[in-house]
């Protein structure tokens, strides 16, 4: 009863934060509809037990992705809106596209897991607390350890990007 | 700027005005910073916020009057600011001083450039974010001024001068106190050191800071500390020696490099040839009158001459034209160091952080009361 | 069942740092019988009053730090401080606040309404809900109950403290942002840079302190300690060093107050601010220093324990509370902060990051290979 009330109220609020972030007129009041979405569902975590990930979730993309956003999104100049291209309904049939490709995905998912048991790996990251953190850790380094390494990789790369893009001179 | 302007990114400056209104603008300066990121571009000094009209009144007072004006120039050396004046008008009219008032001049002005540098150091510190040396400053300044009150009764504006001498000989036991006090001061000044001059982050805050090198510092007309910071052994104390200076013996400090830092050791060795100077003069006072034959009304010669003495910021010059027939002067005209070398905060400033533009304000010294005057 | 969801509910609370979580769902329960009652004590009433005491004790200890930084800067600078409201100025706290409630709440033209009103609290809530999982002591008995002296023992409490801390960052941009005035812009860029770049070093440092006890809860870790019979300032002098300078720049302290440089950005990102609000981020930075403070006794410095557990001469000194132990450990920290204030001039902007990246950071995660190789080696 109390999980499922935390689980729809906390839902409607990821929802509901959600559809501001893309309706804010405002730029930075969009970002900070994000932030408050990803505590949201840092929340949600909790409630499925899974401490570390929410944890996580508040540290890294609440408190460190999102800021940076932030940054951006002040810094930059945004009163003269980006050049639409050429051909208006471009735009449409993009984001028609996109939203049919999610919904596939949806589907997808949600048939593999009608037919499917839960998965190991699922039911370890919402292990009873304690065993969470060395849960999520042990699989991180051993089932998914390159997968992991890869992900660390791109990230590296995508720094130096930007340090080459945004440096005058090297 | 002298970048290549960037492929992908078109950036603005931010104009940022720091004064009038500002804390550590020492005053109402006003300077308009050209900021890219924190990084100062250019920036537009903006004075006259202090403008009284001191030189154009002055043609309306008579000679003995206008040693209250001067007071309020620079009002952190008030007795510095009339010895100037009066050793002008002492020039223009070919008057003598009597030995001892040369002394005791000596003396107040030696008083006064210790009272300037602590509020300088002082200020200096509390710039750079070292709260507490301010406050050990402005307690060594306060005894400085119990002094000058027990000499004239003033604590600020002294009014301490006159043409041809001084309104009042020292009282009984002044001696002493202020011996008392250079004693104080030189046990102080290791404290000021211990707090500042080895700290990793002072060094670093202050070293390289503002450099500019000795024939650029005189192309710009600096003058004072800022010039010897920069390596050039520039006194008018000793290269035209007025008052007793002569008679006494002191050193020059320069700087190497003239960054911030040595401006900051000149100014901290200055602190102590002060002391050495009032000890010299206190031992060597002789005693006499203490004003010489002036006439009743004070009225020049026709002429005009300049006059300039150290103050404790830089070359302090007064010009005055007597057309010979009223008692006021023709035509006044003030030098003011801090008019001066304010002049080259828009050079030292470039390329610089906004941090380090309070630190370089600081490191100029300038009082508004003067640059504006 | 029952009471495994209300502990639950109970941790959602800290988290949240709203009574969202804890209030209605459970009193409505129907209690039949003694046995049920009891546990309504256990799992609601005193985690509540629990949450209610650290809450005021915070606010108070908040409040009382700003007299007692007053008071020691100016001995340092002998000056007496604060004398007229009070003896000696101690009710000098009261008036500030009385000052500060009733004072004109102004908003800038044309600043951004909403943000403007949010960024204060976003900076305080962060500083507050942290106290949820530190622990002020062992436990203590009182009315013939056990009763443990932290508002929540999270199992992975030491991250949760570093992933709260990381909102706070948002207050201070935000308050920049939406103030529409440029000093605290530049202020808020300051701020926000330097946060995230000390965070880093300082989660590094957790890091290595995080091997040596085996465990992310902050109870466990002064347990870890009791049991080596060694407090980890002496296991680990340069994590202490580097979380110490990280911890004055995260809470904007001297010598890396650059955000609130009063003399260079006249007052830092509340420079627009007046009233409450402004004494909101007052009380988040003043809050900081004790999470900072609490967080490096709890760390590095036992925690509750007593000083010299092994030298038997000295056990009367397990006679104390731990709680005092931990108070007086908080209390040094605090001193050497507003000490070092007293004492040290500021760094400049590129120098603090250059500090931070090519000194800190490396250094930091030198450390934690280091004590990795030597934790796995022995």
């Amino acid at each position: 009863m109390v999980e499922a009330f935390a689980f729809y109220s906390l839902a409607a609020f990821i929802l509901g934060f959600a559809v501001l972030v893309i309706t804010a007129r405002n730029t930075v009041h969009s970002v900070l509809f994000l932030v408050a979405n990803f505590l949201f569902v840092a929340a949600l975590y909790v409630v499925l037990h899974a401490e570390f990930l929410a944890v996580i979730q508040v540290l890294v993309y609440a408190g460190g992705i999102v800021v940076l956003y932030l940054f951006v999104v002040m810094l930059v100049n945004l009163k003269r809106p980006p050049e639409a291209h050429a051909d208006p309904r471009r735009r449409g049939r993009l984001g028609l596209a996109v939203a049919g490709l999610l919904l596939a995905q949806l589907v997808a998912v949600l048939g593999y897991s009608a037919t499917q048991a839960v998965p190991a790996a699922a039911a370890a990251a919402t292990a009873p607390a304690g065993g969470n953190v060395e849960a999520v850790g042990w699989l991180l380094y051993t089932d998914y350890l390159v997968p992991f390494e890869v992900a660390s990789m791109l990230l590296l790369v995508a720094m130096i990007g930007a340090i080459i893009l945004a440096k005058r001179e090297l | 700027m002298a970048n290549a302007p960037r492929p992908m990114f078109d950036t603005e400056t931010l104009v940022i005005n720091m004064g009038p209104q500002h804390p550590s603008t020492h005053g109402v300066l006003r300077v308009v910073l050209r900021l890219d990121g924190e990084r100062v571009v250019d920036c537009d000094v903006v004075i006259g916020y202090l403008h009284r009209g001191i030189e154009k009144l002055s043609e309306n007072r008579d000679y003995t009057q206008i040693v209250l004006l001067t007071d309020r120039m620079d009002y952190v050396a008030a007795a510095t600011n009339n010895l100037g004046y009066c050793e002008t008008v002492e020039k223009l009219m070919g008057l003598e001083v009597p030995r001892r008032a040369k002394y005791i001049r000596t003396i107040l002005a030696e008083l006064q450039r210790i009272a300037s540098h602590n509020v300088w150091l002082g200020t200096h510190a509390m710039d750079i974010g070292a709260v507490t040396v301010f406050l050990y400053n402005i307690r060594e300044r306060e005894l400085i001024l119990d002094l000058f009150e027990e000499y004239c009764g003033a604590r600020l504006t002294y009014n301490s001068m006159r043409v041809g001498g001084l309104p009042l000989d020292i009282p009984a036991g002044w001696d002493r106190k202020v011996r008392e006090f250079c004693r104080i001061q030189e046990e102080k000044l290791v404290d000021y050191e211990l707090l500042l001059t080895h700290n990793r982050i002072w060094l670093e805050r202050t070293r390289n800071v503002g450099v500019i090198s000795g024939p650029d510092a005189i192309a710009i007309g600096l003058s004072g500390p800022p010039l010897r910071g920069s390596g050039v052994a520039r006194d008018v104390r000793k290269d035209e020696p007025y008052a007793a200076y002569d008679e006494l013996e002191f050193d020059v400090p320069v700087g190497a490099t003239g960054d911030t830092y040595d401006r900051y050791l000149v100014r901290l060795e200055e602190f102590r040839q002060s002391i050495r100077i009032i000890r010299q003069a206190l031992d060597g006072l002789p005693e006499g009158p203490i004003v010489g034959k002036v006439p009743r009304l004070i009225k020049p010669p026709a002429g005009e001459t300049y006059h300039a003495i150290e103050s404790p910021k830089g070359e302090l010059g007064y010009f005055i034209a007597s057309d010979g027939k009223s008692t006021s002067p023709y035509r006044f005209r003030v030098r003011p160091p801090s008019f001066c070398n304010l002049q080259a905060l828009r050079q030292l400033v470039r390329g610089h952080l906004v941090a380090d533009v309070v630190a370089l304000i600081g490191s100029i010294d300038v009082v508004l009361g003067e640059v504006d005057r | 069942m029952a009471s495994g969801r209300l502990t639950k509910a109970a941790h959602g609370a800290a988290r949240e740092g709203a009574a969202r979580g804890d209030g209605a769902p459970p009193a409505t329960e129907p209690g039949s019988g003694a046995e049920p009652r009891l546990n309504m004590i256990d799992i609601v009433i005193i985690p509540l009053l629990k949450i209610v005491i650290v809450f005021v004790a915070v606010l108070f200890g908040v409040a009382y730090l700003v007299l007692l930084e007053r008071k020691v800067q100016a001995w340092v600078q002998v000056r007496l401080g604060p004398m007229r409201v009070g003896p000696h100025g101690v009710l000098q706290p009261i008036a500030d606040a009385l000052k500060l409630f009733v004072k004109e709440d102004i908003t800038p033209a044309r600043a951004d309404k909403w943000v403007y009103t949010l960024a204060p609290m976003i900076s305080l809530v962060p500083a507050l809900i942290v106290f949820a999982v530190i622990p002020f002591g062992g436990t203590a008995h009182l009315f013939g109950k056990t009763v443990p002296l932290f508002v929540a023992d999270v199992n992975v409490g030491l991250l949760y403290i570093v992933s709260v801390a990381s909102i706070g960052v948002y207050g201070l941009i935000l308050a920049g942002y939406a103030s529409n005035s440029k000093y605290p812009l530049l202020s808020s860029l300051r701020a926000s840079a330097q946060l995230i770049s000390y965070e880093v070093a300082v989660t590094m440092t957790l890091v290595s302190l995080i091997l040596m006890a085996g465990t992310l809860s902050m109870v466990g870790i002064v347990e870890a300690q009791r049991q080596a019979g060694l407090w980890y300032v002496f296991a680990q002098p340069l994590a202490f060093f580097i979380f110490l300078a990280g911890g004055l720049a995260e809470t904007n302290r001297a010598p890396f107050d650059l955000p609130e440089a009063e003399q260079e950005l006249v007052g830092g990102f509340h420079t627009e601010y007046s009233g409450m609000r402004f004494a909101f981020f007052f009380l988040a930075e003043y809050a900081n220093m004790i999470v900072v403070s609490s967080v490096a006794t709890t760390l590095f410095f036992g925690g509750w324990l007593a000083p010299f557990p092994n030298v038997h001469a000295l056990a009367f000194l397990g006679l104390v509370p731990g709680w005092i132990w931990f108070l007086l450990k908080v209390f040094c920290f605090l001193y050497l902060f507003l000490w070092i204030r007293a004492t040290l001039p500021r760094y400049r902007y590129d120098q603090l990051m250059r500090l931070g990246w090519k000194v800190l950071i490396p250094l930091a995660i030198a450390n934690v290979i280091v004590t990795g190789a030597v934790k796995v080696l022995l």
